[in-house]
């Protein structure tokens, strides 16, 4: 077992409590998909559980040991995470970005083995970048940048993947495709997955394992069809809405009534 | 099978392209270990006592003509080398400025690091009477100080921040006067150490000073190539560098630390020489250009750059022989100019 926890987590800014107390687990070998609120410390949780962000309180552990106990290269060999905010150096070529994954892999004076470029190939295929490979980074666009950046945390070949907010800029159709490439690795190579969503119809499609969070707690968690409800949607996020079953995969579909156009 | 064989020559393609930037790199280091070589020898030969490559040869190697090899041996080439290993030492601390602040502006010489090791030098020199080691302490913890200060003034609005530059141009103002202040009561009349302290100048360094920047500058860059390999997490923001297992904080301090020892050493001997910090490793970068620090490149860089400079001042092309300082800091303000005018569009 080699689960990520938190334990009575607490998280804060300068002082700020923005999580206080919380314990969830990622189901391993599962997607897991964080939704709420703006500053409901959803992406700050996901910090704190790749130990990007300093712990007040409580512990996060990793089969059962502190994360904070281990060697950071070490962890990065086993959690690896996608932040929000990722420069791509001027001039960089994706195959280049995308070998910066396996820093965690070699030692101090480390070279690049020719192994490290088997892994930056099979990441680079399995994110469909393959033709991209000697391309400059900054001319791609931004459905193809997402994906050099989830080869780059491929190429770090750990069994977790944290992302927060993959899809953010992208439009429905890139936001679709790299849930489903998400998707896809989590079901080819049993990585477990756990993203922050603020797309909640798409959460509730892609997820195992629903959390939603208002204020710094976890309002509930579960498979989604169980999490989702009218009364928790109005309580983590002060929405009404009508919540029924997706046309396409039957997960939850939160429809949102609003003061105008509701008893149409 | 098909995808197999795909995947293989994707690795095929992968590993090329590391050759192909290895090249690159190779050839960028080549190329200016040549301009070293070419205006090196220029400098060997040019003068108030011209000598014909032969001549020059046979001087450096201490044979022929006696008054050729004291030219030579005590006079041209000291200062070739003052040149190379003073560029070289400002370019490296430039290069690993801005790649750990991840900024074109963060330069130790706009920051203010320079003038403030400057002013530890001539406070050293002028005021303590210090000279070797103890006058590049001095110099450190003038540069150190003006680093710190940065760090408390400026630090928590951000990398990017232009407040940052800004902090830093009004320390290096601060710093600029109380030389002059240093200097107007020591009453030092010596026109070339005043060049020295407030533009920068290689003409005075040989002998036991040359060899301890020299031995120096080597140190510190054989310990900036240990911590080198986190300049690529790092490139890519502090949340990613954290989350591929590097100690941000350490990793930083540690960079800047030898970066502020390679500017106090280099002041310490040449003075803040203008620009050669910023503009260095732009240059470097570019013709690089694989999103790397490019910090060899930078160095080799910074080294062809103030030689060329140096040559350029001393035999007058400016109409007067001028100290090496002058001419990069010509060459170097044009660039802020441009840097300034797009930065920020390019730090969002």
């Amino acid at each position: 077992m080699t689960n990520l926890r938190a334990e009575g987590l607490s998280l804060g800014y300068d002082g700020l409590k923005v999580i206080e107390g919380l314990d969830l687990t990622l189901p391993d070998g599962k997607i897991t998909a964080v939704v709420g609120p703006n500053a409901c410390g959803k992406s700050t949780l996901l910090r704190g559980l790749a130990r990007l962000h300093p712990i007040d309180g409580g512990r996060v552990t990793l089969g059962g040991t502190d994360i904070t106990a281990m060697p950071r290269k070490e962890l990065a060999r086993k959690v690896a995470m996608l932040p929000q905010s990722s420069i791509a150096p001027d001039g960089v070529r994706v195959a280049e970005l995308v070998a910066r994954g396996r820093y965690p892999h070699q030692g101090w004076f480390g070279r690049h083995s020719s192994d490290d470029d088997a892994v930056v190939a099979t990441a680079l295929e399995s994110t469909g970048v393959a033709e991209l490979a000697d391309r400059p980074v900054a001319e791609l666009s931004g459905g193809q940048r997402q994906r050099v950046w989830i080869a780059m945390v491929l190429a770090q070949q750990t069994d977790i993947v944290l992302l927060d907010e993959p899809t953010t800029f992208l439009d429905v159709r890139h936001q679709l495709d790299l849930l489903d490439l998400l998707t896809e690795l989590n079901r080819d190579r049993g990585t477990t997955v756990a993203m922050v969503l603020h797309e909640l119809n798409l959460a509730a499609r892609y997820a195992d394992h629903l959390v939603v969070m208002s204020a710094g707690r976890i309002v509930a968690e579960g498979a989604p069809s169980a999490v989702l409800t009218q009364e928790v949607v109005d309580e983590a996020f002060g929405l009404r809405a009508q919540v029924v079953p997706d046309p396409v995969a039957g997960t939850p579909l939160v429809v949102p009534v609003g003061r105008f156009h509701a008893g149409a | 099978m098909a995808g197999d064989l795909r995947t293989s020559a994707l690795r095929t393609t992968v590993a090329g392209l590391r050759a192909t930037r290895r090249r690159r790199q190779v050839l960028v280091l080549t190329g200016m270990v040549l301009v070293v070589l070419v205006a090196g020898t220029g400098a060997l030969l040019m003068g108030a006592a011209g000598l014909t490559p032969g001549q020059a040869i046979a001087g450096a190697v201490g044979l022929g003509d006696k008054g050729d090899v004291f030219v030579v041996q005590k006079l041209r080439l000291p200062r070739v080398e003052a040149a190379v290993v003073v560029g070289a030492a400002f370019g490296l601390a430039g290069a690993l400025f801005q790649s750990t602040l991840r900024n074109p502006l963060a330069s130790p010489d706009i920051l203010g690091i320079s003038t403030g090791a400057s002013l530890g030098a001539v406070t050293g020199t002028l005021v303590l009477g210090l000279s070797g080691v103890a006058l590049s302490g001095l110099a450190f913890t003038g540069a150190g100080t003006i680093a710190l200060l940065i760090w408390v003034l400026a630090w928590r609005k951000g990398l990017h921040s232009i407040r940052f530059v800004l902090v830093g141009v009004g320390l290096a103002y601060l710093c600029a006067s109380l030389i002059a202040w240093i200097m107007a009561r020591s009453q030092e009349q010596e026109a070339a150490a005043v060049l020295t302290w407030t533009v920068g100048s290689v003409s005075d360094i040989r002998g036991e000073q040359l060899a301890l920047v020299a031995a120096g500058t080597l140190v510190l860059a054989v310990a900036v190539a240990v911590v080198a390999r986190t300049q690529g997490p790092l490139a890519l923001g502090d949340d990613n560098a954290r989350a591929l297992g590097v100690h941000v904080d350490a990793a930083r301090v540690g960079a800047l630390l030898l970066a502020v020892a390679l500017v106090a050493l280099a002041t310490s001997a040449g003075g803040p020489i203008a620009f050669v910090a910023l503009v260095a490793p732009a240059i470097a970068r570019r013709l690089v250009n694989d999103g790397g620090a490019a910090l060899a490149a930078s160095a080799a860089t910074g080294a062809a750059l103030t030689l060329v400079a140096d040559v350029v001042g001393q035999h007058g092309l400016l109409g007067v022989a001028a100290p090496v300082g002058i001419v990069t800091g010509l060459v170097g303000a044009p660039y802020l100019l441009w840097l300034l005018a797009t930065t920020e569009k390019r730090s969002r």
